[in-house]
């Protein structure tokens, strides 16, 4: 547990370290870097990029969790029951649909810049989130629900106090695969002009620059590494309060 | 409102709402943005009156009405498409494209949808699905082949780099279904392994986890150090191909994408073996290896091809990162598109991306099916 904990804390270290002060690790990078080539990405500050990334992913998630969660509680009410079937067939044939896809069809209806990426990070993010919550709020115990009926619970009391609870380490589960997707497809995004951190890998490869490539997608998998073990201990945490 | 499908009302107002779309582009050259047109401006009243009655028929509550509506809808959109091209064409000026906007592709969605929505609902065995899927790759091939959209932009692109498009598509197969073999030659003994030594599945899924989070252009781009680095210190490794950017980085990327589905997988297609049938097996006298073989896997079967599905529709997916590191595929495609700001070159990347990607998901959802001992409808 302690050496977890030590790994989790000198990671973080690092990657403040690398984001914050890149000037130390030039000698490392240098032997990557082409002969009189700059070792240093230097065009935007690593730390506005990091920003502009986990922005862009921030924004998207929340909106994905948001809606996709919305939609769930819609098509498992009764009013909604009618569209559960077609919302499945959609999500099943939407996650099949490649992210990069997705993020290449949204330029020419957006146009480049952030605008296509959030968009996209958006809709495929919707899909895993969604079939999650479905999931949850399809599988609960029924004696809980009909206990819960039976103390008298409104339906609107039923599913805040008792059902959306029950499900939540479900739909948790598929926020993180969405935030996953959502980081890696931000990094993708520099290619249609969004400011993320893959631009440092892009300009990398476009230069023949591996110190680049190595400074960005050190920094990029740092951050994807970190926000997923963060989430699990978030799940792991809420599981052991539930249970206590 | 009770003889309605509800979705089928909603389909039908979305329908209704996007004829007042674009339907068609006409641009000057392939980089400029097109004047819109309607599908009125095209004034072809069977076709129009065909998609009214599709939506219509999509009201049913009943699978095949639904069904027809799909395909009369679908059948009609083409025919507008094929005679929008030729009449938008007829008097514009050489070098003048055409291709589908908006209401085009939002109708495609909408009969794709009420089509897949019926089927979802009909429940076809795995070999009349096989048949359905074989039957639609045989339609759209035929309708490319026939000529029938050559006056689209994007199938100008495509005339314009055939050659290159088919050597594009063969290497996008070999990324995507050659690391999934190496992948599941690895992984699969891996997963034999942490199943029978919990110590090591302790070790193993959670790393192979945390390489799964890795973003696709990093970890792309991480294994170009890495790979020149082998191609200069192991002898022959040059010679063999291996080299810093192109095919072996991606090749090495995707590897090591595929290896977590197909362990974890394993380890819970042995897990999921009834404590009861390993416990007979062992009492029958049969020996560690029998019981895998004979009792096991076969059981365990349907969860293996899963995973095996999961990492084919991920992998081809990723593949098209490739594109960017020199590594060819219908990411070249896709990213040159991207520079030169064509969208036609794009779509002639990502549209048979995606297709591959569903075809694969529906090849292995069918051999999922038949590999079920018990049929899911037996029940």
């Amino acid at each position: 547990m302690t050496a977890a904990r030590f790994m989790r804390a000198g990671l973080v270290l690092l990657l403040l370290a690398m984001v914050l002060r890149p000037v130390w690790f030039t000698p490392l990078l240098a032997p990557f870097a082409p002969a009189g080539g700059p070792v240093l990405y230097e065009r935007s500050p690593l730390w506005s990029l990091t920003l502009g990334h986990l922005g862009l992913v921030l924004v998207a998630s929340l909106a994905a969790t948001i809606v996709a969660v919305g939609l769930a509680i819609f098509v498992t009410r009764p009013a909604g029951a009618a569209f559960l079937p077609l919302s499945r067939t959609v999500t099943n044939i939407g996650q099949t649909f490649p992210p990069v896809a997705v993020l290449a069809l949204a330029v020419p209806a957006l146009g480049f810049g952030s605008g296509p990426t959030l968009v996209a990070l958006f809709l495929y993010g919707l899909l895993p989130i969604f079939d999650n919550a479905v999931t949850g709020l399809r599988t609960l115990p029924p004696v809980t629900i009909e206990a819960a009926r039976g103390i008298g619970m409104s339906p609107r009391q039923r599913l805040i106090s008792v059902e959306l609870p029950l499900a939540l380490p479900v739909i948790l589960t598929g926020v993180r695969l969405s935030v996953v997707i959502a980081l890696g497809t931000a990094t993708i995004g520099s290619t249609v002009a969004a400011r993320t951190l893959g631009e440092v890998i892009i300009a990398g490869l476009l230069t023949n620059n591996t110190a680049f490539v190595l400074q960005g997608g050190i920094i990029t998998g740092l951050i994807a590494v970190l926000i997923y073990d963060a989430m699990i201990l978030l799940q792991n945490r809420l599981a052991r309060t539930r249970d206590a | 409102m009770r003889g309605v499908s509800p979705p089928g009302l909603l389909f039908l107002i979305l329908g209704a709402a996007l004829l007042a779309a674009p339907f068609m582009t006409l641009a000057a050259n392939r980089i400029v943005a097109g004047q819109p047109f309607t599908i009125w401006a095209l004034a072809l009243w069977p076709a129009t009156a065909g998609l009214a009655v599709g939506l219509l028929l999509g009201l049913s509550r009943n699978a095949w009405p639904r069904l027809a509506g799909g395909l009369v809808g679908l059948g009609c959109l083409l025919w507008l498409l094929s005679f929008g091209a030729g009449a938008l064409l007829a008097d514009a000026r050489q070098y003048a494209r055409t291709s589908p906007a908006l209401g085009f592709w939002g109708m495609l969605a909408i009969f794709a949808l009420l089509i897949a929505d019926a089927l979802t609902q009909l429940r076809p065995g795995p070999a009349l699905r096989g048949a359905l899927l074989a039957a639609a790759v045989a339609g759209l091939a035929g309708v490319l082949w026939s000529g029938w959209l050559a006056d689209l932009s994007i199938a100008q692109e495509y005339a314009s780099r055939a050659r290159p498009f088919w050597t594009a598509c063969l290497r996008h197969l070999q990324l995507a279904l050659g690391s999934l073999a190496v992948a599941v030659i690895i992984a699969f003994p891996l997963g034999i392994l942490c199943h029978r030594q919990p110590g090591l599945r302790r070790l193993t899924l959670p790393l192979l986890s945390f390489l799964q989070t890795i973003p696709s252009l990093a970890m792309f781009g991480i294994m170009i150090p890495v790979l020149s680095w082998v191609a200069m210190t192991v002898p022959g490794a040059r010679e063999a191909g291996i080299a810093g950017i192109g095919f072996a980085p991606a090749f090495v990327a995707l590897v090591l994408y595929s290896l977590l589905p197909v362990v974890g997988n394993t380890v819970a297609a042995l897990d999921a073996v009834p404590p009861a049938t390993a416990e007979a097996a062992r009492g029958m006298g049969l020996s560690n290896a029998q019981r895998l073989w004979q009792v096991e896997l076969p059981l365990g079967l349907p969860v293996l091809l899963a995973g095996v599905r999961i990492v084919m529709v991920q992998n081809i997916g990723l593949a098209v990162i490739a594109g960017l590191i020199g590594g060819g595929g219908f990411g070249s495609f896709v990213f040159q598109g991207l520079n030169q700001t064509a969208t036609d070159l794009i779509l002639l990347g990502a549209l048979p991306t995606v297709a591959m990607a569903l075809i694969a998901a529906i090849v292995m959802d069918i051999l999922v099916d038949i590999a079920r001992p018990i049929p899911e409808s037996a029940r």
